[in-house]
């Protein structure tokens, strides 16, 4: 005698129950399911969004610093390096070039940036997955490659040809997908910066903890000047992409909230059948504790079930897939869209979240109605 | 021996609808032996058969089992009394749709938390000696009507009761299997148990193994020279 035992043959009658009502126990996991693996794809992509962009901006500039006029980013004169240079702390201050340009013929924006391996020879460019791809798109024609030309329209009118030296790495496409190097030269073909201007300048520090102090100083000595760190940078990628997982969410509220009709419906209203059965299962010897005991079985049989093929099926729609179902909302880059495969990241957190929010509701809810039936008197099933 | 003093059972108390199916029995059962409670429908026999199995509780009144006041006892008690006590064969049987002869009858044990290939043995070894061995894991659905009342009957016994309950056992057999029940509660009464089957049917109480009835009328017992 032993309450493992006790514990075994009431699963063991549990399970032959659910199969005795196939049907009805099939469309209840096939929904939940569903469920879950809607929410649980939107915690994957979210994470994993914020991880990767976390991973890629590890080896971005510790600081960078813009010029504003009237409250708008304005190209920053190259003397500001001098005085920069100087703070105690600063390892040294490159200036950047880069902007964006709307191409008219493909609909849309790129980002271009200068890179000093361009420079010579000049005339080339390279470019990342999403500009290949959309340059191609609508035509029937190949994504572009190595040594096809972009036309690029310039300040003045006239057009520029530049020809594709190289593609970015997939592995970075989430946030160069829509990325043009070109050399320096071209680059103020197309935009007419003057040579002692640049768009930004990027420091490097050494030492993490004096970021703030040197931030202030360089606000002090240039009250036109704006520091941007890269943590402030990570924060808005996650805020953005807690937004975008939050847009999402509300959509599927909706989703969810109709399952929990469903389920309350399924779960809670007891047939005439199973009430039947209760009754039963008192008159020959079950205790109340046995019954509510077989129908805690019932709904944690059923609700873990959906719950890790929900979780499965959302690993492999992430990680697997693409995140077909999402992917306009969450990854999109004005019109062009990364095509990337993600690192898959579980953070354990979220798993026990939502199964606190789905697993653990929906067992007490069907032991509710099964506890109003296990009270009743056992010898309503003599006049069955 | 089972003792009931004054027992009254009322349904929908203060309520427009309000019933008395029990109207103040006393009525004492000796440990060997078989009762018949016969009488005709409504008359409270198996109201009577739920309070003496312990299914429901007199509205007023008192019940002892061999002198343990049960009346009084909480739900829990009386559930384990009526799991170890009793073996109550249902007069529409109650097995259970969907799963086998076999399952049905090991069902009253499992909250006993014994050990499952001692607890088949025995279901096994209850279906062999009922004739039902071929038909252990032939779902209920597939029983017939003999089959089905000996699978509940082997049900009503694996907790090796002292007590056998009957209600209308034979209602929906027709003379032969009415016949083979009685011949099964005579091996019972053989083995000590006690028998107590309620019905109208002159096969069952006209039966020989049945040693003493109790004729019900209107909720109360119809005097008779038989009676203590």
């Amino acid at each position: 005698m032993s309450a493992i035992e006790k514990q075994r043959h009431i699963l063991d009658f549990t399970l032959s129950s659910l199969g005795r009502r196939k049907s009805k126990n099939i469309a209840l996991v096939t929904v939940y399911t569903f469920v879950l693996f809607l929410l649980a794809s939107v915690l994957f992509l979210t994470d994993s969004l914020k991880k990767e962009a976390a991973l890629i901006l590890q080896d971005a500039p510790e600081m960078t610093v813009q010029r504003l006029v009237a409250g708008r980013q304005d190209p920053i004169p190259k003397h500001y390096i001098d005085s920069i240079k100087g703070i105690r702390g600063v390892q040294s201050v490159a200036p950047r070039l880069w902007g964006y340009y709307y191409d008219a013929f493909s609909g849309a924006n790129y980002t271009l940036m200068v890179n000093a391996e361009l420079n010579d020879p000049t005339g080339r460019v390279i470019i990342g997955a999403g500009v290949a791809r959309r340059s191609a798109a609508g035509q029937d024609i190949l994504p572009l490659g190595k040594n096809d030309v972009i036309p690029f329209k310039t300040y003045d009118g006239s057009v520029l040809t530049l020809k594709v030296a190289g593609l970015l790495p997939a592995a970075s496409e989430l946030v160069t997908t829509d990325l043009i190097l070109v050399s320096e030269a071209d680059f103020k073909k197309i935009f007419a910066i003057a040579d002692d201007y640049a768009t930004d300048l990027v420091l490097k520090i050494r030492n993490a903890k004096e970021l703030a102090t040197i931030a202030a100083k360089i606000t002090q000595l240039h009250p036109d000047s704006r520091p941007i760190l890269r943590e402030e940078i990570l924060r808005t990628y996650n805020a953005v992409f807690d937004w975008r997982g939050g847009v999402i969410l509300m959509v599927l509220t909706g989703v969810f909230f109709a399952f929990i009709i469903l389920a309350w419906d399924k779960a809670t209203g007891l047939s005439a059948e199973e009430k039947r059965e209760i009754g039963i299962l008192k008159a020959i010897g079950w205790e109340t504790s046995d019954i509510l005991l077989m129908k805690f079985w019932e709904g944690a049989v059923v609700s873990l079930t959906a719950f890790f093929i929900g979780i499965f099926l959302a690993y492999l729609h992430i990680f697997l897939g693409y995140a077909n179902l999402f992917e306009p909302v969450l990854k999109g880059w004005s019109v062009l869209y990364p095509n990337f495969r993600l690192t898959p990241y579980i953070d354990a957190y979220q798993i026990a979240t939502l199964f606190f929010l789905t697993v653990i509701p929906y067992t007490v809810v069907t032991i509710i109605p099964s506890w109003r039936s296990a009270t009743i008197d056992p010898d309503s099933v003599m006049r069955m | 021996m089972i003792r009931l003093q004054d027992i009254r059972k009322v349904f929908n108390t203060d309520k427009p609808n309000e019933f008395v199916a029990i109207k103040g029995v006393t009525l004492t059962i000796n440990s060997e032996g078989a009762t018949a409670l016969k009488g005709p429908s409504g008359s409270g026999k198996t109201t009577l058969l739920s309070i003496l199995g312990c299914m429901a509780r007199p509205t007023s009144g008192r019940i002892t089992l061999n002198d343990r006041e049960l009346t009084s006892l909480p739900e829990r008690f009386l559930t384990e009394i009526r799991r170890e006590t009793f073996g109550i064969i249902f007069q529409q049987f109650n097995l259970i749709k969907g799963i086998t002869a076999l399952e049905n009858v090991m069902i009253p044990a499992y909250p006993k938390g014994e050990k499952h290939a001692a607890l088949k043995k025995r279901a096994m070894d209850l279906l062999d000696v009922l004739n039902l061995t071929d038909k252990a894991y032939s779902k209920m659905e597939w029983l017939s009507g003999g089959e089905a009342q000996r699978t509940a009957i082997a049900r009503a016994l694996i907790n090796n009761p002292a007590i056998i309950i009957a209600d209308e056992p034979t209602a929906h057999l027709d003379t032969a299997l009415s016949k083979e029940f009685m011949e099964i509660m005579r091996r019972l009464k053989a083995e000590g148990k006690t028998i107590i089957i309620a019905s109208h049917d002159p096969i069952a109480f006209g039966s020989d193994v049945i040693d003493r009835i109790v004729e019900m009328r209107d909720g109360m017992i119809v005097p008779s020279g038989d009676e203590p």
